[in-house]
């Protein structure tokens, strides 16, 4: 059974319609990304898939042992987190608040998973840092540890590289390729930068009024990727 | 002076108002980095408005312990304005605005036309600016304070972790599975009880003072959540103890005088900021 399961869905604000007709599954160890034009939906597909918002038809179901609430995420960055005084570690200790329950303060095993995921992130030397203080970059792969403490299954991941500079950019990339290689974690990926999302993904889901879904080799095939990979200025082989 | 001082330590009133006054002032700086962060620094302005009208309605029906009554109607209204966040149809500091200034004017309103005591003016003064009272509070008044303030003290440990969750990233909590909206409407209940504490040393149109400076001041010098908050309490106690103190010696209101006394401290921990801050860099 696949993990995530989205069947006819039609996505809106107020009762207003903005997406239709979507259907797709991801499947355990997939690189999912999903494009489109600015304003076509796509965070509202996030979203909804997050459970924060629901569709206004259709159903959005996971499987394969993975429950709504184990999916991790890594949002785009709001003027909150900006001025936010915190230090890298509370930050990623954050991400287990879900295990906790109502037990008020973190266990051992939650300080240990905290560090190991600082530790896989690079950012361990950065502990006691203050958040705001941090690069672009260094700040991705802050809420990237706190994400990976949320999930080991899949992580979804809301245009990662807006905003930084392009050897950040292919660092990135690089780091979120190998959890998706060497650990088995599922990639959902929104994205603007087309090149990179037919170099590393396995699967596209492009959003628009009529929406593609399939493998990357189906999607350069279709008549939207030719499209959208020329417009791109993609070399397509 | 410190005579003078140990002449004025004889009288129970003084200890109850330093009691009463040093722990609400610790309340109220708990939730302060939450509320500055939230972009609420207002939201005591306008629960405090409604405070006042609650406390109009009291004294109208002549309730001698009006807190309990007033207490409800102000965490019902937090509650409200809290409940809606970012997805409400009229945004955060529009609804503030709105509720605030439509409870102080039917306060006001309700007091002239139904008044009970002769002094309206002095009434109303006290109330919006505390002036006194905090020296003439009862023993149910002090009792009442200081156990609700312990509640809060107590609520705010064991949610710590939850709140900071919530605060810095509310979407992240909630599609983890944190029950978010719950922590919301705890975090408002909290407030609301604050305000009303903290009406009685400061009244209520200086409260934000209390709430948002402790914050501001430790979010200078700190850059951790913990050491921002416990900076925060420590700075909150000290300026209202010593407030309290300058106000008996002195004879001034308490509430201004701790607000003086804040903003006195929040400008030097704006200069040590900027100074380390150079430093670092």
């Amino acid at each position: 059974m696949a993990q995530l399961i989205c069947e006819g869905l039609s996505l809106g604000y107020d009762g207003r319609e903005i997406l239709h007709g979507i259907n797709f599954e991801v499947n355990a160890g997939d690189y999912l990304c999903i494009v489109g034009e600015n304003g076509s939906g796509k965070s509202t597909l996030m979203k909804t898939i997050l459970g924060l918002q629901s569709p206004l038809s259709g159903t959005v179901r996971t499987g394969d042992g993975l429950k709504q609430n184990e999916i991790g995420y890594l949002p785009q960055q709001t003027i909150v987190q900006r001025d936010f005084p915190a230090s890298v570690r509370e930050i990623v200790l954050s991400g287990c608040q879900a295990r906790c329950g109502l037990r008020p303060f973190y266990n051992k095993e939650e300080k240990a998973l905290a560090e190991a995921n600082m530790e896989k992130m690079d950012v361990l030397p950065l502990a006691n840092r203050c958040y705001r203080e941090l690069s672009g970059g260094q700040q991705q792969r802050v809420l990237l540890a706190r994400a990976l403490c949320a999930t080991r299954k899949m992580l979804l991941l809301d245009e990662p590289v807006s905003g930084l500079d392009p050897r950040v950019t292919a660092e990135m990339y690089a780091l979120i390729e190998k959890l998706n290689r060497e650990d088995g974690i599922t990639i959902l990926m929104i994205s603007h930068d087309i090149a990179a999302a037919l170099r590393y993904a396995t699967h596209i889901l492009h959003v628009a009024n009529n929406v593609f879904f399939g493998t990357k080799e189906e999607y350069l095939q279709s008549d939207a990727g030719k499209t959208f990979a020329k417009e791109a200025d993609v070399n397509v082989e | 002076m410190l005579s003078k001082l140990a002449e004025y330590w004889e009288y129970p009133f003084v200890k109850y108002a330093l009691i009463v006054g040093v722990l609400v002032a610790l309340c109220s700086s708990l939730l302060g980095v939450t509320l500055v962060l939230k972009r609420f620094s207002f939201i005591g302005d306008g629960l405090s408005h409604v405070a006042f009208g609650a406390m109009a309605i009291a004294s109208i029906f002549n309730i001698t312990n009006d807190m309990p009554i007033v207490i409800v109607i102000t965490v019902l209204s937090a509650v409200l304005l809290l409940r809606g966040g970012q997805n409400a149809k009229i945004k955060g500091d529009a609804a503030v605005a709105m509720i605030s200034v439509g409870a102080l004017a039917v306060g006001y309103l309700l007091l002239n036309l139904f008044a009970p005591s002769g002094n309206l003016a002095g009434d109303v003064c006290s109330t919006l600016f505390g002036s006194t009272s905090i020296l003439t509070l009862s023993k149910f008044d002090v009792a009442f304070s200081a156990g609700l303030s312990l509640l809060v003290i107590v609520i705010f440990i064991l949610f710590y972790q939850k709140i900071f969750c919530v605060t810095f990233d509310e979407n992240f909590a909630r599609a983890t599975g944190t029950k978010a909206s719950l922590y919301n409407l705890l975090i408002a209940i909290v407030i609301a009880v604050i305000i009303v504490l903290a009406m009685n040393l400061v009244g209520s149109l200086l409260i934000s003072a209390l709430v948002i400076f402790p914050a501001l001041s430790a979010m200078r010098l700190f850059k951790s959540f913990r050491s921002v908050t416990v900076f925060a309490a420590v700075y909150s106690v000290l300026t209202a103890a010593l407030g309290i103190l300058v106000s008996i010696l002195a004879g001034t209101p308490v509430g201004s005088t701790i607000v003086g006394i804040e903003i006195v401290t929040f400008a030097c921990c704006f200069i040590i900021g900027s100074v380390g801050m150079k430093k670092a860099a």
